[in-house]
């Protein structure tokens, strides 16, 4: 076929395009990722028993509010690496706002804590379970994710993949707080990070080999 | 015989470009075919500086560069400047014919120019030796036959649904995922 030829293919019948597309994209992905990083939770961990209680303290909203501050600034970045042509720039710097926050609290606590007291605040009980419990429960997220900026135009591969990482990561983690019982900023600060961190450097390994288009 | 165009002022490309694309967007056929064919001069001055040692291939890579601007339409801003848009598919597609062919190239020549992309425009066209149409050809029937009614013969979108018996909305959507295909079957055979 001619170049002409595919001209004249590609503009006969343009329909007006929908400018919401790649909006609605992320909104399916994040309600299904979302989803099923719930329905995962309760099946295989538990929502814990005290929910109703515990929901009810800001300590547990605080706690909440840790990966979702982090899914917001990562939905920003992918919903930009998304899109050919667009720059970064300073708003690098976003995610790195909550972590700070977190990790001033955390050294805080632990600066008042007993020197005894310190260890426990920051291994928790189920330190050695919980980074890989998030990266499970972030299975859906990152497929909807993934399926979500692949359908428009990434063109800087690594990077919108570790910002899809990122998202499926902190989604999966919201869904964690409903049932892991550490109550500690400082526990958050190493495991809950650590969680997050591994998805955003699976996402980065593997936005090269699956959001090619 | 070759005739080149090179334009001084490259903002007005831009505002020219994207005045065109925009309406396109909005529907108008007749903007978003010349946008296209002001594109694809644009696309093969750029493409001739770069892999002047692979002069054959370059109408190939412009199809697809053009293919790709059609099938990622949806993910432009109009208030972002449409060569940073342009520029970044383009190199995109580029270092995807470049990885095919495995070339060292593509790390040593960063492109990151962005300007330069509407700096020339070549209107003599070479022979694709990719037949996009054939790869068409192969497409399955859901859809072969909305993009063959609608975009090769020109009928409406109705008229395809009466004509194979989908619904209107199969034939749009087989358009749309058929592009995409076609898409998918350029990049296996770079």
């Amino acid at each position: 076929m001619k170049t002409e030829d595919l001209i004249s293919l590609l503009s006969t019948g343009v329909a007006p395009v929908d400018s919401r597309v790649p909006a609605r994209r992320f909104v399916r992905a994040i309600a299904l990722g979302g989803l099923g990083a719930l329905v995962l939770m309760a099946v295989i961990f538990g929502v814990r028993p005290d929910i109703a209680a515990v929901s009810r303290t800001p300590i547990f909203w605080a706690k909440f509010a840790f990966p979702t501050t982090l899914a917001a600034t990562a939905l920003f970045l992918a919903a930009r690496l998304s899109r050919p042509g667009t720059t970064i720039g300073k708003f690098w710097a976003l995610p790195a706002v909550p972590v700070l926050v977190v990790w001033s609290a955390a050294v805080a606590v632990l600066c008042l804590a007993s020197p005894d007291a310190r260890i426990p605040l920051v291994m928790g009980y189920t330190w050695r379970t919980c980074p890989f419990n998030i990266l499970l429960l972030s299975v859906p997220a990152f497929v909807a994710v993934f399926w979500a900026i692949r359908g428009l135009a990434p063109t800087r591969l690594r990077l919108a993949g570790a910002a899809g990482g990122m998202l499926a990561g902190t989604i999966a983690t919201m869904a964690y707080c409903f049932h892991c019982p550490e109550m500690s900023v400082a526990f958050w600060a190493v495991w809950y990070m650590l969680g997050m961190t591994l998805a955003t450097l699976i996402g980065a390994l593997l936005g090269p080999r699956f959001l090619r288009w | 015989m070759k005739r080149i165009i090179q334009s001084g002022s490259v903002p007005g490309v831009e505002e020219r470009l994207r005045a065109l694309f925009i309406r396109g967007l909005n529907g108008d056929a007749v903007a978003y075919r010349a946008f296209l064919d002001d594109l694809t001069g644009h696309l093969r001055g750029f493409l001739r500086k770069r892999i002047y040692y692979l002069q054959d291939d370059i109408e190939d890579v412009v199809q697809e560069i053009l293919l790709a601007v059609h099938n990622s339409r949806h993910t432009y801003r109009p208030d972002e400047p449409l060569t940073a848009w342009v520029h970044a598919i383009a190199r995109y597609k580029l270092m995807d014919f470049f990885r095919a062919r495995s070339r060292r190239e593509a790390l040593n020549d960063p492109l990151d120019d962005t300007l330069e992309i509407f700096a020339t425009s070549d209107e003599e066209p070479a022979d694709a030796k990719r037949d996009v149409g054939k790869l068409l050809e192969q497409l399955p029937d859901r859809h072969r036959l909305p993009i063959l009614h609608v975009k090769l013969q020109g009928l409406s979108v109705s008229e395809t649904a009466a004509l194979t018996g989908m619904s209107e909305s199969a034939v749009k959507v087989g358009i749309h995922r058929g592009l995409k295909a076609l898409a998918a079957k350029i990049r296996g055979t770079a």
